[in-house]
């Protein structure tokens, strides 16, 4: 295959697709509806499943009815619209069955506007519904890392049966440029054996989240939270920058960690040793990486497009071992390197003195 | 499939020709339901269609929220728990990619009617082939007696304790005449499982809208009228008798829709 330039909205449904997309269900919302309208069109000349639903509550239902059949499912969405699938991403993690959800962030609360953001952080990794549980969130910085990580998390979703979040933002979606998407591969022949196909030859399977009796429901709840630790065991992932020398550690993800890349090539130019730590999962957080560089740099700055919530993970993680900055922006604004590079500068020097 | 022992073939000589068995697609396991309540009558109608359909291994049923939330427990097919009122949702997706498969949900009026309402709606105007069986028995049983989206008017409930009052609360809904406009529908009948002769009608239309499933008419929703004793405070019989004097005034028993198609189906 050879690179082309690509639209991340486009990129990551063609590659979805391209990983054995069987069904998508999904619903209008900006910033990622290209990627519903681009599926519209490819899952019906593909032979596949495309429905557009009445609403992200039905999106998400019938994406859970799909994933319970055993085929490889997804939806997308951005904030209010993954508002409205909370219920729905609680049931599926409950069943156990392995779901994608693409969230394009956009700035809130509420309506918000249709601006990159990464408000939802809380949300996807704290709190993506009722009851115990953390889905696996991966963030991507590039077009080429979100066709990567789709079929990463399919695999991952697969794997592990459980709920996949791949936490974008409209930056990721909206931009173009130059990727490769990867070859088109063939939808799976076979349904996994716990799958509802109909009892032919075989015992029923019945799938549910509800267990009335405490000590079954106990029973459940111990097994997945086994299953979130073998996550954070084997799948934590990250990429790391010059932090070898590193005196300051810029930690930030996303569109903000692509961001920060920018500023540790300007900070090394003044001569400032700064190294980045751009998380690729969130949940599982690398905290035990996190941690070791938190023996070895003098202050860090964490960069998010949100009043700071993965900073509340950098905090948990470092227990006050070096002086820990924050800057954020809000609202659908995207920092830019020199207002980053201000407090680089600034908190350098402190640290230094 | 466990071996069926039926109380009949362990305890009657074998001179005698069982004439009234489990159908094989439920389950011998006693309801959760209480006494009086019609849903095992419902889900033993749904099995013996399934068992005569002969399509207990291509079926997959789609369970509520409500007082059949353990519809599985006693329906012997594939079978999911939904959310509350999405079972038409994660029926959709389901049947989408087991086109072969037949798909059912089987709500109350709590669930279709009120929580469930868009996604009910929008499965029957899509024309979804699924078949939807809707016990409505005008409360909430599950959480305890309150108020449905289809109690009647001055009906007590333990969220309208003196009674519903349609200025405050809003009017009692007929989902079936509003599914019955979605052009997707082809099939929309309200029955009863208040008598002998209503049981008997209730088994015809459910068969009936099994088989628009099965011939990829469309969708297809049978209504039950169905009472709930416990929560009405009224003995099983009286119940019956209350509902109908009561409700099928305002739910009138009637197919109000049937395609040309539905009806050379016929329920043989």
């Amino acid at each position: 295959m050879t690179k082309q330039l690509l639209k991340g909205n486009i990129a990551f449904a063609e590659a979805a697709l391209r990983y054995g997309l069987e069904a998508y269900f999904g619903y209008p919302i900006t910033p990622q509806s290209e990627a519903l309208e681009h599926l519209s069109g490819r899952m019906i000349e593909e032979g596949r499943v495309f429905l557009q639903a009445e609403s992200e509550v039905a999106a998400i239902n019938m994406v859970y009815g799909a994933a319970c059949a055993g085929v490889r499912t997804m939806t997308s969405t951005s904030g209010p619209g993954y508002s409205l699938m909370a219920e729905g991403l609680s049931y599926i993690v409950g069943s156990e069955v392995p779901v994608v959800v693409v969230n394009m962030m956009r700035g809130g609360p509420g309506l918000g506007n249709i601006q990159p953001s990464q408000a939802d952080y809380f949300f996807m990794t704290k709190s993506a519904g009722h009851g115990d549980f953390h889905p696996i969130v991966l963030a991507p910085a590039s077009v080429q890392e979100i066709i990567d990580m789709m079929g990463l998390a399919f695999t991952l979703a697969e794997t592990y049966r459980t709920l996949v979040i791949v936490a974008g933002d409209g930056c990721i979606g909206q931009m173009m440029e130059s990727a490769e998407l990867p070859p088109m591969a063939a939808t799976r022949q076979s349904r996994p054996e716990w799958a509802i196909t109909g009892a032919r030859g075989r015992d029923r399977n019945i799938i549910t989240s509800l267990y009335l009796g405490p000590e079954n429901l106990e029973r459940l709840n111990h097994r997945l939270q086994a299953k979130l630790a073998r996550i954070q065991a084997n799948e934590i992932r990250y990429q790391e920058m010059q932090v070898d020398d590193a005196d300051l550690l810029l930690v930030a993800y996303g569109t903000a960690g692509r961001i920060c890349t920018s500023v540790l090539r300007e900070a090394r130019k003044q001569g400032l040793r700064v190294g980045l730590l751009r998380p690729q999962t969130l949940w599982p957080f690398p905290e035990e990486r996190l941690a070791e560089l938190s023996q070895q740099v003098r202050s860090m700055l964490v960069v998010e497009m949100s009043a700071g919530q993965m900073l509340e993970d950098v905090q948990r993680v470092v227990q006050g071992r070096v002086p820990i900055r924050f800057h954020g922006r809000m609202g659908g604004i995207i920092p830019m390197v020199d207002e980053i590079l201000d407090d680089v500068t600034s908190l350098v020097q402190t640290a230094a003195a | 499939m466990a071996e069926k022992t039926t109380v009949a073939a362990a305890t009657i000589p074998e001179i005698y020709e069982p004439v009234y068995t489990y159908p094989d697609s439920l389950t011998e396991v006693s309801t959760h339901y209480c006494p009086g309540c019609v849903h095992g009558i419902v889900h033993r109608l749904v099995a013996e269609v399934i068992d005569e359909l002969g399509i207990r291994e291509d079926t997959i049923g789609v369970a509520p929220v409500g007082c059949a939330v353990l519809a599985y427990n006693y329906l012997d097919v594939d079978f999911v728990e939904a959310a509350h009122g999405r079972a038409p949702a994660m029926a959709t997706g389901i049947k989408r990619v087991n086109p072969d498969k037949v798909v059912f949900t089987y709500q109350g009026d709590g669930d279709l009617a009120a929580i469930g309402t868009a996604e009910i709606i929008h499965a029957a105007n899509r024309g979804e082939l699924l078949t939807t069986v809707f016990i409505n028995n005008a409360i909430y049983g599950m959480t305890g007696g309150q108020m449905a989206p289809t109690t009647l008017s001055g009906m007590v409930t333990t969220s309208t304790p003196t009674g519903r009052d349609c200025l405050l609360a809003g009017y009692p809904v007929r989902m079936s005449e509003i599914l019955a406009q979605t052009a997707g529908a082809v099939y929309v009948a309200r029955e009863s499982a208040l008598d002998i002769a209503g049981i008997r009608r209730t088994k015809q239309a459910i068969k009936r809208a099994f088989l628009a499933q099965i011939h990829g008419l469309g969708f297809a929703c049978v209504e039950v009228l169905a009472t709930c004793p416990t929560n009405w405070n009224l003995e099983p019989w009286s119940a019956l008798e209350w509902a109908k004097e009561n409700m099928g005034a305002f739910f009138p028993l009637q197919t109000f829709k049937m395609t040309d198609e539905v009806k050379a189906l016929g329920t043989r």
